[in-house]
This record gives structure tokens, C-alpha cells and sequence, in this order.
């Protein structure tokens, strides 16, 4: 029985230590790790979505409160005109969470792009997601919608064969972008003027 | 006879070299050495979860359970490996981009848990110490000298983050890079090559 107590307060403490010492870590080190993320992952997807834009994107971003989080808008000038913006949406992939940028013109409510950020998908199944751009590349162009799904679940996406659950988590991703954009576009409209200026 | 700190350290780096003695941990050995900036790059992060877990379970020996040592060990591990996860993706962020999976893999990796289980946790701070700075330096040197070798083979150059770098192709202009090297079955080729090398030049 005093075998059994010390084997549950042992493994508890442990336990706790060792989650209390990751959160610290996690928590110290999450300004690096974003920062970081911004210059080798999200950078390069959002030069690639608003390839041709006069400005920075990274640097003219636009932050707007949606209930409690803040998000981040990378804004790209067009002919003068501050008309596109890319942002991240998340969806649940086959290994945890797959991050995409979609960029949407706001003058003609048209996705101009999307591409995959971050993501731990299987190497030469899901991750194709990242690399491969036939997935990614059917979004360009197509109108905002309520929501867009791979052909197998009867939408017009044509899904990485193999990587069924990767290709709906970036159709989630991308429609979940579409109903941010939707209900949010009023004040990104506001936003983006200063950014035109 | 107990072994000094000096030959604790010292054993990793040949009689106990860990893939090719002791053929352990095969799965980065034979997955991340692309190159040898991964090969190096993942022997850093796995002597950090080495020496962390090494001193750890051995300060703590005397309090864990014998029965649940084996989930206390892989407590602490995971934890250490974590946290190099974390400081990865905090510092080095290409790395850890090319390393990717193969990170959290060194939870499962043989050799942290093996030497958890044979030597820190029946041995003092120090000894347990001096054996996973060995023992995770010989790995990372493996890693490194097999990565280097396909790398050279496979693209005709090394280069070490940009520090130092390696043409093949300048001393031979006539040689052809093989990128077979550097796919899977390449690596289990040049492991086997390698193995044979160190047996032929035994103790």
C-alpha cells in the first residue's frame, strides 16, 4: 500500500513539475518562436499570395480585435491602391493543426491566393499540402463563399490523393478564412484606408 | 573496478559509439543525415535531452518507484525534449523546419531511454553526467561523419551553416554527384559501409 502511495505522489509530482516547467518555457519563448515564424514560414506565403505588391505586407499589417483575440491582416498595395490582404486561418489536419494564409482582393470579394504556412503533416503524403502547389493553387480566383470542400464531399476541390484529411483541413482553413473575411470586412475596410495613405 | 569519470566519457566516444557500436537509435541516424548540418544539428538537440535526462533521473534515482521507473524516465525525457523543441523553433528555425518530426521523435529514441535505464538511474550525478555527454557526443559525431559522407557523395559538397564548406567537385571535376546518397536506401548503404568500416578497425 506505501509502495502504491509513493508510486502515485511520484508520478504526480513529476508530472506536475514537468508541465509547469514547459508552460514557462513555452510562455518565454512565444514572442522568438512568432517572430521567427513570421520571417521564415508566414513571410514567404504572404510574398508568394501578394506577389507584385508595391509595398512590405509585413510591415504595413493592420491589427483588428475579434472578440478576444487580435488578428494580424498583412496588407498589399496593387496600382497604388491598398486593396488585398492576407491572413492565417487554422485547420485540424492528420497531424495537428495546418496553418493557412489566404489572401482576399476586397474590391472584387475574389480569393487571390492561399498558401500553407505552418503544419506536422506526414513527409510525402500531407505535407505535399505545402510543397505541391496543386492543391492550394485551385483557390486562386474563385468568389468568397460560405464554404468550399474537397470534391469527395461533393465541393470543387480536388484533394491530394493520399491526403484526404490534409486536403479538408485547408478547405477549412480557407472557408474559415472566407467567414472571418465575411464578417469582418466593414472594419477592414476602415483599417485599410490608413494603410492607403 | 568502477570506471573514472574520464573513461565514462571517453567509452561513448568509441567502445559505446552509439550507431555504429552499439547500433542504437537508428531511426534519426538513418533519416536526418541528408546532410551534415541536419546529422550535427540533431546530435546537439539529442545530447542536450541526454545530459538533461542523465542528470535528472540520476539525482532523482532514489526517489523513483522501481515499478514505474520506466514512466517517470519518459516524464523527464519528453520534457527535455520539449523544451529543445521549443528553444529550436525559438533560435534556430530553419533547422528545426529540415528536422521537423524527427525532434519529438527523440522521446522514443533507444539510446536517451537506454541510457536512462542502464546507467543514470544506478549510477551517481557525476558519472551520469560524464556518460551522456559521451555518449551524445559520439552520436553527434556519427551523425555528423555519416551525413557528411552522403552529403558529399550525393550533392558533391558539404557545407556547415555556411561556415565551412566543401567542394568535391573542384579537387575532381570529373566525379558525379549520385543524389541516390542522399535518399533512404542510400543511407542504410552507407550506415552498412560505415559499420563495416568501424568493425574492420575493431578495439
Amino acid at each position: 500500500m506505501n509502495d502504491m502511495v509513493k508510486m502515485v505522489v511520484v508520478l504526480t509530482v513529476l508530472s506536475s513539475v514537468a508541465g509547469g516547467v514547459l508552460a514557462a518555457v513555452n510562455k518565454g519563448t512565444a514572442s522568438q518562436i512568432e517572430a521567427q515564424q513570421l520571417k521564415f514560414v508566414k513571410g514567404p506565403a504572404i510574398n508568394a499570395i501578394l506577389d507584385g505588391a508595391s509595398n512590405d505586407p509585413i510591415k504595413d499589417r493592420i491589427q483588428i480585435a475579434d472578440g478576444a483575440v487580435e488578428r494580424s491582416f498583412f496588407v498589399g498595395k496593387f496600382d497604388g491602391k491598398a486593396n488585398t490582404i492576407a491572413f492565417e486561418e487554422f485547420g485540424k489536419g492528420f497531424g495537428g493543426d495546418i496553418g493557412v494564409m489566404v489572401g482576399v482582393n476586397i474590391d472584387s470579394d475574389k480569393l487571390v491566393g492561399a498558401a500553407v504556412t505552418v503544419h506536422t503533416e506526414t513527409p510525402g503524403l500531407g505535407a505535399k499540402a505545402k510543397d505541391d502547389p496543386s492543391l492550394v493553387s485551385q483557390f486562386k480566383g474563385l468568389p468568397v463563399t460560405d464554404s468550399l470542400t474537397v470534391t469527395k464531399d461533393g465541393g470543387q476541390i480536388n484533394a491530394i490523393s493520399g491526403a484526404t484529411i490534409t486536403s479538408r483541413a485547408v478547405c477549412v482553413a480557407v472557408t474559415k478564412a472566407m467567414n472571418t473575411y465575411q464578417k469582418m470586412k466593414p472594419q477592414i475596410q476602415e483599417e485599410i484606408q490608413k494603410v492607403g495613405k | 573496478m568502477p570506471k573514472t569519470i574520464v573513461q565514462e566519457f571517453t567509452k561513448g566516444l568509441w567502445q559505446e559509439l552509439p550507431p555504429f557500436r552499439l547500433v542504437l537509435g537508428l531511426c534519426p541516424v538513418l533519416g536526418v543525415t541528408t546532410s551534415m548540418e541536419n546529422g550535427l544539428g540533431m546530435g546537439i538537440a539529442t545530447t542536450f535531452v541526454l545530459v538533461g535526462s542523465n542528470l535528472l533521473i540520476s539525482m532523482l534515482r532514489s526517489v523513483i518507484p522501481q515499478k514505474v521507473r520506466i514512466a517517470c524516465f519518459i516524464i523527464i525525457i519528453a520534457a527535455f525534449v520539449t523544451i529543445v523543441e521549443l528553444l529550436m523553433q525559438a533560435y534556430t528555425y530553419p533547422l528545426y523546419l529540415k528536422l521537423g518530426v524527427f525532434i519529438p521523435l527523440i522521446v522514443v529514441n533507444c539510446i536517451v531511454l537506454g541510457r536512462a535505464e542502464a546507467f543514470a538511474y544506478k549510477n551517481k550525478i557525476s558519472s551520469s553526467m560524464a556518460d551522456g555527454l559521451g555518449i551524445g557526443i559520439g552520436f553527434t559525431m556519427s551523425l555528423g561523419a555519416l551525413g557528411a559522407v552522403r552529403e558529399l557523395l550525393g550533392h558533391g559538397s558539404v557545407t556547415v551553416w555556411g561556415d565551412f564548406s566543401y567542394n568535391l567537385l573542384s579537387a575532381f571535376p570529373s566525379f558525379q554527384p549520385f543524389s541516390f546518397m542522399v535518399q533512404a536506401p542510400g543511407a542504410f548503404i552507407c550506415l552498412g559501409l560505415m559499420l563495416c568500416l568501424i568493425n574492420a578497425i575493431g578495439d
